[in-house]
């Protein structure tokens, strides 16, 4: 699906996306089935993003750790074995 | 939601951004020395970890994505200009971590921060940057979650 940077987008589409947005987002219970405005929409995922950035820093982190902590074979054993399992 | 498909034919993004990034942490792990590592070694190796993930991910999407994109010709930069694994890297972090964003309001200033945060966002028009983000974001998540997985199966050796 590759558009060319100058396509315009109609009005519903760029309805469309800002719902597809608000679905991705990790939402309480109550807010489901509101729509929320296109603003709150970008707030909110750029909140997301930040968290997802960062948890992503810790488990590399955390990963490091671990690769130090346990022993080489027994690290490379669950990594081929999780590797087999894909 | 996790199915366990055997067929070699099959292949997610999710599927092949593991066994990229299982490969790096097994490269990685084998340039590991006997002897315990000291804090610069740990750091270089949460670096590379940091990287592997971020490389796996961006190249199992490929050139599709103007932020695959974005984010490989950034990480091709740095590793040319050999800022990728320095101490200014860590300190770059933690600055980060240590910023407090100020509020932005409004549709273009959420726009905004939305660009410094997806690769490549700032060469984006607004609507294509709602695109990119979206499949950014879902290519996020599952790197968190398959990380997640690897964390725990390790753990649990």
């Amino acid at each position: 699906m590759s558009s060319p940077r100058s396509r315009n987008f109609t009005n519903e589409e760029i309805k469309d996306l800002f719902l597809k947005l608000q679905s991705l987002l990790p939402q309480p219970n109550q807010r489901r089935n509101q729509t929320l405005s296109a603003s709150m929409v970008l707030n909110e995922t750029c909140t997301y993003i930040k968290r997802l950035q960062k948890e992503a820093d810790e488990l590399s982190e955390r990963l490091s750790q671990l690769l130090d902590s346990v022993d080489t074979t027994g690290v490379d054993v669950e990594l081929i074995r999780t590797l087999l399992q894909q | 939601m996790n199915s366990k498909r055997f067929s070699p034919t099959s292949s997610t993004i999710k599927s092949r951004f593991t066994r990229r990034f299982l490969r790096a942490l097994l490269k990685i792990n084998r340039q590991r020395t006997r002897t315990p590592s000291s804090p610069m070694e740990i750091c270089q190796r949460y670096l590379k970890v940091k990287l592997a993930a971020d490389v796996s991910m961006a190249s199992a999407v490929g050139s599709r994505r103007a932020w695959s994109r974005a984010m490989l010709a950034k990480i091709r930069h740095g590793v040319r200009t050999g800022s990728m694994c320095s101490l200014t890297m860590m300190r770059k972090r933690k600055i980060y971590h240590r910023k407090k964003s100020t509020k932005e309001v409004g549709i273009v200033g959420n726009a905004k921060v939305l660009r410094k945060l997806v690769p490549g966002g700032e060469a984006m028009d607004t609507c294509s940057l709602l695109d990119e983000t979206f499949h950014y974001i879902k290519c996020l998540s599952t790197q968190v979650k398959v990380m997640t997985r690897i964390a725990d199966q390790i753990c649990s050796t």
